[in-house]
C-alpha cells in the first residue's frame, strides 16, 4: 500500500476531498444503472402475474365448465 | 452465419443469452471493478506533478472511454434498426441510452471534481468539456424523445435519425484537444507509438477500463431483457415467465 495509516489514505496530502467523493459519485451511478434493470423486470412480472391472477378469477373461470 | 443472425432477431432467444451472459460477466466485472478501485485509490504511487488527486483518472477516463464506445453500440444499432427494421437492434439502441447517460455523467463530474485542484477551476467551456456535455445532451435526448411518443415505432424511427445526426459530435470529442487549444491534457495512451503513461498506472486504468465496459455490457444486456419482456408482455413465452416468477 503506498499510505502509512488510514488517515494519509483519506487526506491525499489535502486531495483526499476531491478523490474520495469522485470515487463515492462514480460508485453511486454504477450501482443505480446495475441495480436499476433488475427492479424493473422485478416490478413488471409481478404485475404481468397478478395480471393473469385476475383474469383467472374473473371472467374466463367460466371457462372451465366447458 | 445467416441462422444466428436469424436468432438475433428472436425475443426468447435473445433474452435467454442475454441472461447466461449476465450471469457469467457480472461478477467477474465486479471482481474487476474492486480490484482495480482499490489499486488504483490506494496501492499506486501519486503523480509528480498532480499529488493524488490524480487518481481520479482511474474512473474519470473509463467512464469517458465507455461513454464514446456506448455512442457507437447505440449508433450501429440505431442504423440497424432504421435500415432493416430489425426490432432487437432498436430494443438495443433504447437499452444503450440511459447507460451512456450515466457513464458520461461520471465522466463529466469526476472531471469537475478533478479539475479544481489542477486547473483551480471546476468548469471551463473548452472544447473537450462541452462536446461531452453535448454527449450527455444527446444520451438524454434519445431517452426524452422514447418518452415523447405513444407510437413506439415512431419513437424507435426519431431517435435512431437523432442518433446518427449526432455522431458528427463523437469524432469532435476525440480530436477536441489537438484542434483547439484546451486545457484538457491529450490522450496518454495511445494504440500507435509509446503511451505517455508510467506502466505501474497504466495497468490499474486498462483493468478499470476493462471494468467499466463489463459495466457497459451487463447493465445493455439487462436492459435489454427488461425491454423485451416488457414489448413482448403478451406472447406465450412471457406469459409463463410470469407464472414461474410467481411461483
Amino acid at each position: 500500500m503506498y499510505f502509512d495509516s488510514v488517515q494519509a489514505a483519506l487526506s491525499m496530502d489535502g486531495h483526499g476531498g476531491f478523490v474520495w467523493s469522485a470515487y463515492g459519485i462514480c460508485l453511486l451511478v454504477l450501482m443505480l444503472i446495475l441495480l436499476a434493470p433488475r427492479r424493473r423486470q422485478q416490478k413488471f412480472l409481478r404485475q404481468l402475474a397478478g395480471e393473469q391472477k385476475r383474469r383467472q378469477r374473473g371472467p374466463t373461470v367460466l371457462k372451465e365448465g366447458n | 452465419m445467416w441462422s444466428f443472425f436469424h436468432k438475433l432477431g428472436s425475443p426468447p432467444w435473445l433474452y435467454r443469452i442475454a441472461g447466461t451472459i449476465v450471469r457469467w460477466l457480472l461478477p467477474v466485472t465486479l471482481v474487476a471493478l474492486c480490484v482495480g478501485l482499490v489499486w488504483g485509490l490506494l496501492y499506486t504511487a501519486p503523480d509528480f506533478r498532480q499529488g493524488n488527486s490524480y487518481r481520479i483518472i482511474y474512473i474519470h477516463v473509463p467512464a469517458a472511454v465507455v461513454a464514446l464506445a456506448g455512442y457507437y453500440v447505440m449508433a450501429i444499432a440505431g442504423a440497424v434498426s432504421l435500415i432493416w427494421k430489425m426490432k432487437m437492434a432498436d430494443v438495443a439502441m433504447k437499452s444503450c441510452a440511459p447507460i451512456g447517460a450515466a457513464l458520461t455523467f461520471i465522466a463529466l463530474v469526476t472531471g469537475a471534481i478533478w479539475g479544481k485542484p489542477t486547473w483551480g477551476t471546476w468548469w471551463v467551456w473548452d472544447a473537450r468539456i462541452t462536446s461531452m456535455l453535448i454527449l450527455l445532451f444527446l444520451y438524454l435526448g434519445v431517452v426524452a424523445l422514447y418518452e415523447a411518443y405513444d407510437n413506439k415505432e415512431a419513437a424507435g424511427k426519431a431517435c435512431a435519425v437523432l442518433t446518427l445526426v449526432g455522431t458528427v459530435n463523437i469524432p469532435i470529442i476525440y480530436k477536441s484537444v489537438d484542434w483547439w487549444y484546451s486545457l484538457h491534457q491529450p490522450a496518454s495512451i495511445k494504440f500507435t507509438g509509446d503511451s505517455t503513461i508510467d506502466p505501474s498506472m497504466l495497468y490499474p486504468l486498462l483493468l478499470m477500463i476493462a471494468a467499466f465496459y463489463g459495466v457497459f455490457t451487463c447493465c445493455l444486456l439487462m436492459n435489454m431483457r427488461a425491454e423485451i419482456l416488457e414489448r413482448e408482455a403478451r406472447t406465450n413465452w412471457v406469459k409463463k415467465l410470469a407464472l414461474e416468477y410467481r411461483a
